[in-house]
């Protein structure tokens, strides 16, 4: 399925002192937004930088940059189910009451 | 026996034919494994995405009751175990055993370290009597018809952290025995996959933090003053 | 043993004896059959629980029990069938066993945790029964709140934390058939080779792995909810239990397609190897169990028409819903289309693939009147959707599972089963079915609701009917039992391919040796190629 020589990528210590720097400035920079008033964009802000400190988690400290198609089209396919839990349960409560029907 | 298996050995089990097929067996297994976790977290943060756009701003209210410095400050402490988690990795990709010893007990000491942290505030709620189900549930700033409502962020709060408190704890269970085999002299340069599929686990729980602290503790601070 | 055959060939079975050989092997085929041991004991528990409601039905006035025994006998009845025996059955029995050899795999990619699997389903099996022991539990299979997490007064803890367990079971198999699948194919066995029961697995597996898991949380709210009062479902607070219904219907409804897709891939090898030609359309099947799974994810709020929830909602999942029927009549059609100008034999296998299509077909096009939001609001919790989900999952699931144990109870075991017993007892099994679930559709339509044991005096005769109906079933499932035990002694000993087939399995011997093939097979042509087969048969004869 994959080739041996392929599978041992060693990343060096720098880059992996890099992303630990930059995850812990995200931390700050995510806590101390949060006491700026951006409206509506407080959540978008948080969750983009959550977003963000995911991926450089997933990409580097668990390899998927290195990782085959396979690997890939797993955690796609697992954050693809977590949308559709997500949206479709949110089709109910994001219209009820609407209708004006109680129950409805 | 009329059998065309070869020896079993830990590097390759009788039901392989190659390392590299193993390895991949693993590997596979262990991103599957942390699908079904999305998928048991993703139920809680449907609740979460549910209540939250019900109450907005009763959620806003007693979001603020938490420490976010102390959640920013363990969130800190989380990420540098993570990071000796994948340099527990590298000395395994290198081989170097006693480096996998050394950056898995720090591991361990930092995993322990946001455990303790967890406890207190844990602690603090019920001091702060903001224990849902309870009688004496008050919080302060919210309307009493409201006090229900600042009840489910604590339900929420309680089973989110909780549950990935309880991973946290399985986590270092693993580490332990890691350690234990580590000491043994078991790792090595071409036998470190049970290093390699703890790290996904311990970056998959890292990930599920890196999502609660914001969505617990940082909800519309600017509107409580 | 004094009169055991001198050198007899050494398989799975003879390699080791005594009790410790088989509670800690880690060999698939074994496994399996721990798995068969298991859930026939809950196909007699959950049966036993059918009969006491069919007898209680036999008269209107609810004589027999009292309100809320019945309320617990439904219960039980459903969460030993659904959770404890449909679907464990064929993924864990005949996928256990045969999707490694069908691969040319000499086990599963990880043997231990297929046996840790066997175990949770045996100690959340033990939860559950306890919990029937001890008093029983009345929520309805469905443990909607509020009435699990604050009135019942039943062993709700205890049933659910049984199915928790029992989950972790079913997405561990799951898993370990998804890298089996991925990793471990032979030589030659490239995906669009493999058989069609190993694709329905396979889709079977995404379902157990993607699905399971909400269930799993589901159920751990519901426990910290009725424990430790923590209120997200409970109204008193501004929760809300049409949410517990959500997360509860993105594991159930796909539930669904873990006990029905893995009977239509036996169905696929049956309809195959009895009419000696290949699968009509093979890759629009194969990608039709794949599509099932998916769509199955999209069309749980059809179970939630008359809540709470919103009609925007229920309109978005009745469209939805409709899509399920795409693939599922495409393997209808392919086995139809499978069959023209076959060479069609009528062995025991092929009736139970006969019945499964034609039930199939009537459950299938029942559930479309469900899922048009107007119909089903004239016929919710009636007998209607009674009847509808037993025509899937007896007639469809349990008829695909019989079909598949005469299919492969040669190379289980290496004994045939009495051809005339199998064949009145499928025949019997089939009569009895529609006579106790086809009056059931008539009294939903007519109004008769279900899970209650009085009922008005109009309704009797359609409901002795169904009754009568449900003993000669039972009589069915009886027959087979007492065939296929006695087969072991005394059956005729089995060929390596009694049918003629061509798949991986049917190259070993019969039963096979413990690692499955006495060398690693390599796969030179394409699944279920009786053309060539004949062809050489024509050469040679």
């Amino acid at each position: 399925m994959s080739d041996p020589h392929e599978q041992t990528h060693i990343d060096s210590v720098g880059s992996y002192v890099k992303i630990l720097l930059a995850l812990l400035v995200a931390t700050g920079v995510t806590t101390a937004v949060a006491r700026l008033d951006l409206g509506a964009f407080n959540t978008v802000v948080a969750l983009s930088i959550a977003s963000v400190k995911m991926l450089l988690v997933a990409l580097f400290f668990m390899h998927i940059r290195h990782s085959n198609k396979l690997t890939k089209l797993v955690v796609a396919g697992g954050l693809l189910w977590l949308a559709i839990l997500l949206l479709l349960t949110m089709t109910d409560f994001a219209t009820r009451g609407i209708l004006g029907v109680p129950g409805k | 026996m009329a059998d065309h298996a070869p020896a079993e050995t830990l590097a390759l089990r009788v039901q392989f034919d190659t390392e590299a097929q193993q390895k991949d067996a693993s590997t596979l297994g262990m991103w599957l494994f942390l699908i079904t976790e999305i998928m048991f977290f993703g139920g809680m943060f449907t609740v979460y995405t549910v209540y939250r756009s019900w109450y907005p701003d009763v959620f806003a209210i007693a979001s603020s009751s938490l420490n976010e410095i102390i959640g920013a400050l363990n969130t800190g402490v989380l990420l540098l175990s993570s990071f000796t988690m994948v340099m527990a990795v590298r000395a395994g990709q290198l081989g170097q055993r006693k480096a996998i010893l050394i950056f898995l007990i720090l591991t361990l000491l930092f995993g322990g370290i946001f455990l303790g942290v967890k406890g207190y505030e844990w602690n603090q709620k019920f001091e702060e009597h903001h224990i849902p189900g309870q009688a004496a549930f008050h919080l302060e700033g919210v309307a009493p018809s409201d006090q229900g409502h600042a009840q489910l962020f604590f339900s929420i709060y309680f089973a989110m952290t909780g549950l990935h408190a309880l991973h946290m704890v399985i986590g270092v269970g693993i580490l332990l025995t890691l350690i234990v085999q580590a000491r043994k002299g078991r790792f090595s340069a071409s036998y470190y996959t049970p290093i390699d599929v703890t790290g996904l686990y311990w970056h998959f729980v890292d990930v599920i933090w890196i999502f609660l602290f914001p969505l617990l503790y940082l909800i519309d601070r600017h509107l409580v003053k | 043993m004094i009169t055991a055959a001198p050198q007899e060939r050494e398989h799975y079975l003879n390699a080791s004896h005594g009790l410790k050989s088989w509670l800690l092997t880690k060999d698939h085929k074994r496994i399996g059959l721990l798995y068969l041991a298991t859930i026939t004991l809950f196909f007699f528990i959950g049966g036993a629980f059918a009969t006491l409601i069919r007898v209680e039905l036999l008269t209107p006035q609810g004589n027999l029990v009292s309100s809320e025994t019945y309320n617990k006998l439904f219960t039980m009845h459903a969460v030993s069938m659904i959770f404890f025996f449909l679907i464990p059955s064929i993924p864990a029995v005949l996928g256990n066993f045969f999707l490694p050899i069908m691969i040319g795999a000499r086990d599963l990619a990880f043997p231990r945790l297929n046996l840790l699997s066997w175990y949770l389903l045996v100690i959340g099996g033990a939860f559950s029964l306890f919990a029937m022991i001890a008093g029983g539990v009345d929520t309805g299979w469905t443990f909607y709140t509020p009435y699990s997490t604050t009135y019942s007064n039943s062993w709700v803890i205890a049933t659910a934390l049984g199915i928790f367990i029992a989950g972790f079971s079913s997405i561990l198999t799951g898993l370990n058939f998804i890298v089996t699948v991925h990793t471990m194919r032979a030589p030659g066995m490239t995906w669009f080779r493999m058989p069609l029961f190993v694709w329905a697995n396979y889709a079977t597996s995404l379902i157990q792995v993607l699905g399971t898991p909400v269930l799993a949380v589901t159920i751990v709210l519901l426990f910290l909810e009725r424990v430790f009062h923590l209120g997200i479902f409970d109204p008193a607070r501004g929760g809300d239990p049409v949410l517990f219904q959500h997360l509860f219907w993105f594991y159930s409804h796909p539930a669904v397609y873990i006990m029905v897709l893995p009977s239509m891939g036996v169905v696929s090898e049956i309809i195959s190897t009895f009419s000696r030609k290949a699968i009509f359309g093979y890759a629009f099947v194969a990608f039709s169990s794949v599509a099932i799974a998916v769509l199955g994810f999209l069309v749980w709020g059809h179970h939630m028409f008359v809540s709470g929830q919103s009609l925007y909602a229920g309109m978005v999942f009745s469209f939805l819903s409709y899509f399920v029927a795409i693939p599922s009549a495409i393997k209808v059609f392919n086995w139809t289309a499978t069959l023209y100008k076959g060479s069609i034999s009528f062995q025991t296998p092929m009736l139970y693939a006969f019945g499964f299509i034609g039930l199939f077909t009537v459950g299938g096009l029942t559930g479309l009147f469900l899922a048009a939001l107007g119909m089903d609001i004239h016929v919710t919790d009636t007998y209607f959707v009674v009847a509808h989900f037993h025509y899937i999952m007896v007639g469809g699931a349990l008829m695909g599972y019989l079909g598949g144990m005469h299919f492969w109870w040669p190379k289980i075991t290496g004994r045939m089963y009495p051809e005339g017993w199998a064949k009145l007892s499928a025949l019997v099994i089939f009569l009895g079915f529609n006579l106790t679930f086809f009056p059931q559709f008539i009294l939903g339509y007519l109004g008769m609701p279900r899970r209650y044991h009085v009922y008005p005096a109009e309704f009797q005769v359609l409901n002795v009917l169904s009754t009568a109906g449900a003993s000669v079933l039972a009589v069915g499932y009886v027959i087979p039992m007492i065939y296929f035990i006695w087969s072991l002694r005394y059956g005729k000993v089995a060929s390596a391919n009694p049918w003629g087939a061509t798949g991986l399995e049917w190259k070993t011997s019969s039963p096979p040796p413990v690692h499955n093939f006495e060398e690693t097979p390599v796969v030179t042509h394409e699944a279920y190629d009786y053309a060539s087969l004949m062809a050489e048969e024509v050469e040679v004869g």
